[in-house]
């Protein structure tokens, strides 16, 4: 179990990250602010409790690489990275603005992105050849792939859940944003996926079900699934869409729609960022 | 014919190269016996990956490979990975621009007889238009097997479209390759035939009946159609005032449309594109006799040589 105070701490971690990710969607004025809230507390505990990295050198050769295939994620994305330490705090307000290194959808401009995403259904089959390309250097490095449950859609995500099981690619630990919400509604109501843990074990996948807002089943997650051997590991994380900023949450309106300056000081506030978050 | 195949040379120079660069890796798509990417698997398995018939997760995977330094050749037939996997390559091949090859075999109407869905008449046009790919059709056994080591060394997107027949014989071992150089097979004044792939041989014996006819025709080999060697096919059009291209692929977007692009913007001359008509093709009992009915006859050179001859100013 994990230490108390590191909960504390990376719920405080969590916390400052939603504060980004608002502030830098109100300076951008688009973005995708659900997706963004739903992942922060896992994506907080891999950042900060379990993932080897290095802000100084993001080539570091025995660094666990991290794929958003989910990257729309991006002011979440940015706002990990600059939590980190490989941008500036500062530049997220850059972020989307023509000439920005923090693309509307991240890209290989940005220190700490192992490859740029955006279109989704490819990220997982980029991580099963990461995974190959280490096996094949005898490295034990881990890959973590962290994708939306709408994304499950895509024909081309069971190409690579299939080929990641086949290849019993251990290295690999996908992470599946279930906040059960997309663009145009409920996934149950667009296309279901349910009973989606069921659809990955067929895969020859093993699954761990979490509730991803809490913190220390999400950390707990993360150890166990370094000790599965001989099949990849997806921990499906129960979240809800727009997490923390009350008229966000549970709504898909939210999904792609940054919020306004009005809309941004309420959020702030729910969150109780600091006063300095306030300059627009 | 008797000479090798394009796939079959390709195959072998693939596993041959394979033993001197050891970062070379190949990934099939279940049709590793078509491509030839078997005598790869067979010398070094622990580097070979067959996905299944899954070619978008093929491009992505060797997105992957690339970026953990490798440098992945994808095998497939070219009408699909150019077809179903044109996102990936789009987005995660050139976007990123990541260090994968893809070979992309069966192109062109060589796979005769399995008829239209496995003929790739339009890949030269999609894998053209993306930017940071670099395009190469080989035009015989040796390209194809000299191609290879530069392919691999040339740091980028590269899609490698390869012929499932023997094509003609047009080079000698000793051939100087340089990726977006053009080849100057033969010297002519008065007009130009700009060939590539299996269409350089065929435009040869075109020149030669040319001459016979008092035309004296030059016979350019485009391997690279993108970037296109413009400043060659600029001389060309200045020196002998008429061109025609010919490629086993549709007129619209491929080498007809990159040399149409060039003449227009920089040298204009009369242009006749030999090519593949604006509609599906048949099934056929052999390529070559396919060819021709697609237009792609060294007659149907020959005309289009006269033609725009025809239309000097």
């Amino acid at each position: 179990m994990a230490d108390p105070k590191k909960i504390e701490e990376l719920q405080e971690i969590a916390r400052r990250i939603r504060c980004d990710i608002v502030w830098a969607l109100v300076h951008a004025g688009s973005g995708h602010p659900g997706g963004s809230l739903s992942a922060t507390d896992f994506t907080t505990a891999l950042y900060f409790h379990t993932l080897q990295h290095d802000c100084t050198d993001c080539c570091w050769p025995e660094r666990d690489r991290v794929i958003f295939s989910k990257g729309h994620v991006s002011p979440l994305i940015f706002s990990l990275l600059a939590e980190a330490g490989y941008i500036g705090r500062e530049e997220l307000k850059s972020f989307r603005q023509f000439g920005s290194r923090l693309q509307g959808h991240p890209n290989l401009e940005c220190p700490g992105i192992e490859v740029g995403t955006g279109s989704l259904g490819q990220g997982l089959s980029i991580a099963v050849g990461m995974a190959l390309g280490l096996r094949m250097d005898g490295l034990s490095n881990r890959i973590y792939c962290i994708m939306g449950d709408g994304e499950n859609q895509e024909g081309s995500t069971w190409e690579a859940i299939m080929s990641a099981g086949h290849f019993k690619l251990d290295n690999i630990c996908v992470v599946l944003d279930n906040n059960g919400l997309q663009i145009d509604g409920w996934v149950e109501d667009v296309m279901g996926l349910q009973p989606i843990a069921d659809k990955w074990r067929a895969f020859r996948w093993h699954t761990i079900e979490i509730d991803g807002h809490d913190m220390a089943q999400c950390v707990d997650a993360f150890e166990q699934a370094k000790q599965v051997k001989g099949q990849p590991t997806v921990i499906i994380a129960k979240t809800v869409k727009g997490k923390g900023v009350s008229f966000m949450e549970n709504r898909a309106e939210w999904h792609g729609k940054a919020p306004n300056a009005e809309e941004g000081r309420q959020a702030l506030q729910e969150l109780a960022c600091p006063a300095e978050y306030l300059d627009f | 014919m008797g000479e090798m195949s394009q796939r079959e040379a390709y195959g072998r120079a693939l596993a041959d190269y394979g033993a001197i660069n050891t970062e070379v890796v190949a990934l099939d798509a279940d049709t590793s016996s078509s491509t030839l990417s078997n005598l790869f698997a067979q010398r070094f398995p622990d580097r070979f990956v067959n996905v299944g018939i899954a070619e978008p997760c093929m491009v992505d995977v060797a997105v992957g490979l690339a970026l953990e330094g490798k440098i992945p050749f994808v095998n497939a037939f070219a009408a699909l990975v150019a077809l179903r996997a044109m996102e990936q390559i789009r987005t995660c091949v050139c976007y990123a621009r990541t260090n994968v090859k893809i070979a992309a075999s069966y192109a062109g109407v060589s796979d005769f007889k399995d008829g239209p869905t496995h003929h790739a008449i339009t890949d030269i046009a999609l894998m053209r238009a993306l930017p940071e790919m670099t395009v190469v059709v080989p035009a015989d056994a040796v390209e194809c097997a000299k191609f290879v080591p530069i392919i691999a060394e040339y740091e980028g997107p590269v899609y490698f479209r390869l012929s499932r027949a023997a094509t003609l014989p047009v080079h000698g071992a000793d051939v100087q390759l340089t990726l977006g150089r053009g080849i100057t097979l033969c010297e002519g004044k008065d007009v130009t035939l700009v060939a590539t792939g299996g269409m350089v041989g065929r435009s040869l014996l075109a020149a030669e009946q040319l001459a016979k006819q008092g035309l004296s025709a030059r016979v350019l080999e485009i391997h690279t159609i993108k970037p296109l060697d413009e400043a060659l096919v600029c001389q060309a059009a200045r020196e002998t005032g008429a061109m025609v291209t010919a490629e086993e692929h549709t007129v619209i977007g491929g080498l007809g449309a990159a040399v149409a692009e060039a003449l227009g913007a920089n040298c204009p001359a009369p242009l006749e594109r030999v090519g593949i008509a604006d509609r599906f093709t048949r099934t056929a009992l052999d390529p070559e006799s396919l060819m021709d009915a697609c237009g792609l006859s060294v007659e149907d050179i020959v005309a289009a040589a006269k033609r725009a001859v025809g239309r000097k100013g």
